[in-house]
């Protein structure tokens, strides 16, 4: 469903990605792994048309995306919950998730997609009048997440959701993940958690300074005695 | 009692036209973090397109004064509002990843090109609007003689206010507006075009500071190619008064600052006028550096 074929990205003169490969099947979930500053996020936004790759092509549905302009790239069904979660935090949880829905024009996808996003967060209903910059991180996070939704994404990337929330929220948020994959959106999950993240995910990709060093299934990642030693504590 | 309702009312008359100007810089800030210094330019192109449009079309002949006026005000702000998106093209656009002062530098270079070239076009005399056009009637209230076109300025102004406000917070544009000016990435993320969103921002606030314009033609009667100059430094402070980037704040420092100055004028000295506007920056900013209604301090230019 989408394949990045020899990407290279730069800031400047300075190249964060130096020619990654990395495929994501239709309904799989996928994640990719990497330590701070690894470029996880530098593929994330170019693969949301954010960044412009000095070299190589990105490919949704066999069909080139990478010259396309960031609102292009949504329109195809391609959503990303930013690092950070961004949310409009002076904006009210349903003016937040009707610009996620922006690109979607039918007013009954729209409220489909309401209804299922209040059901897999009941908050974000009861607290839809709220301005989002009120909401505590969790629920910010949910906020993000719904949000992406929202756009009726056939592919969903999302940058480190577990990023800054208590373990049992991190819970909650990666179970809806595997909720939202179930109901047939692919997930492309980007995660310095690689324990909860592995245990998610169909496979993973883990990445250093800019290379992909390691593809493999979730399991064989998980009994890697490198990955073990790097990411999961030893 | 007297003296002060009708300063008051002036005051309010001229803070709307200082809150449509101000609008224009606060909503360009909002979404782009750069002061459009050729703004003040657009306002004086608005006035001098209105009176080349009322002496040539004839239309307040021709469909009555309302109507016709109506009619001129709508052309104006169409015209001006392409100017301004032609303008952001042209001279901002493809510094976009430049730095901030090469921006600033293009802006001040643009001020330059739209005053010259009204001078070249109009001459550098003031130009007079015809004063026949609006009936000279006062209206009474509570036995006090307002003008009537004054009541109509302000009329003008509150109903331009009050669509731009249900446009930016009712409209899903409106929103997406919002959402760019809060973070643009996280709105291109949402499927937003946030170059059209700068067109459209671009075109609003030139076609506000246009009505202003024609506003002030038939208001004093005389316009100045340098006009732009003063009424657009005046705008600005007020759009800093309430707050650079916020809509409701422009509106409220243009209001606040017209009826400071109208009062000042009468009651403390009609040659500090123009002195009371930067007294009142100075207080303001001192007691709150955002601005009334500004949340996050302006980054430098
Ligand atoms: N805007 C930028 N300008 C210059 N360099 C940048 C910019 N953003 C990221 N980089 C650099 O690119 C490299 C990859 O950064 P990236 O944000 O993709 O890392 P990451 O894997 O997402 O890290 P983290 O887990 O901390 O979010 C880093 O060396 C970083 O310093
Ligand atoms: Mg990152």
């Amino acid at each position: 469903m989408l394949r990045i074929e020899n990407l290279h990205v730069s800031y400047g003169n300075v190249e964060a990605l130096h020619g990654i490969n990395l495929e994501v099947k239709e309904g799989e979930i996928v994640t990719l792994l990497g330590a701070n500053g690894a470029g996880k996020s530098t593929t994330l936004n170019t693969i949301s048309g954010l960044l412009k790759p000095t070299k190589g092509t990105i490919y949704f549905k066999d069909v080139e995306i990478s010259k396309l302009e960031a609102h292009e790239i949504v329109s195809l069904g391609i959503a990303q919950v930013p690092e950070g979660r961004r949310v409009f935090s002076t904006l009210t949880v349903q003016e937040n998730l009707n610009l996620g829905a922006f690109t979607v024009l039918d007013e009954k996808t729209i409220q489909k997609n309401l209804e299922w996003i209040f059901s897999l967060f009941p908050r974000l209903k009861e607290r839809r009048k709220q301005l989002a910059g009120t909401l505590s991180g969790g629920e910010q996070q949910m906020l993000a997440i719904a949000r992406g939704l929202m756009a009726n994404p056939k592919i969903l990337l999302l940058d480190e959701p577990s990023l800054g929330l208590a373990p049992i929220l991190v819970k909650s948020i990666f179970a809806t993940i595997k909720e939202i994959n179930e109901s047939g959106v692919t997930v492309l999950l980007v995660e310095q958690n690689a324990r909860a993240a592995l245990k998610l995910a169909h496979r993973g990709y883990v990445i250093e300074v800019g290379n992909i060093v390691l593809a493999d299934s979730s399991e064989n990642l998980l009994s890697n005695p490198e990955v073990r030693k790097a990411y999961l504590g030893g | 009692m007297e003296l002060f309702i009708q300063q008051l009312t002036n005051g309010l008359a001229i803070g709307g036209i200082y809150a449509l100007i101000a609008l224009g810089y606060t909503m360009v800030y909002g979404v782009m973090k750069l002061i459009n210094f050729a703004h003040g330019d657009l306002f004086s192109i608005g006035a001098y397109l209105g009176l080349t449009l009322l002496l040539s079309l004839g239309l307040v002949d021709k469909i009555g004064v309302l109507g016709g006026i109506l009619l001129l005000m709508l052309m104006v702000m169409g015209l001006v509002g392409i100017i301004g998106i032609i303008l952001e093209r042209v001279a901002y656009r493809p510094l976009r990843k430049a730095d901030r002062l090469s921006a600033v530098v293009s802006a001040l270079g643009a001020s330059i090109f739209f005053a010259n070239s009204l001078m070249l076009i109009y001459g550098a005399k003031f130009r007079v609007y015809p004063h026949n056009i609006l009936p000279k009637m006062a209206v009474d209230i509570l036995g006090m003689k307002i003008p009537l076109i004054r009541i109509l300025l302000l009329l003008a102004s509150f109903i331009l206010m009050t669509a731009l406000y249900l446009f930016v917070q009712k409209t899903k544009t409106g929103t997406a507006i919002r959402a760019a000016a809060i973070d643009q990435g996280a709105a291109k993320l949402m499927g937003i075009n946030v170059n059209k969103i700068i067109s459209i921002v671009f075109f609003i606030g030139p076609a506000l500071g246009g009505a202003a314009g024609i506003m002030v033609g038939l208001y004093y009667g005389q316009i100045n190619f340098l006009m732009g100059w003063l009424y657009g430094l005046k705008a600005f402070i007020a759009a800093v008064i309430g707050g650079i980037g916020n809509i409701p704040g422009a509106m409220l420092g243009g209001i606040i600052l017209g009826v400071v100055e109208s009062l000042g004028a009468a009651y403390v000295s009609f040659a500090w006028k123009d002195a009371i506007a930067f007294l009142v920056l100075i207080i303001i900013l001192i007691v709150r550096p955002t601005g009334i209604l500004g949340e996050r301090v302006a980054e430098k230019v």
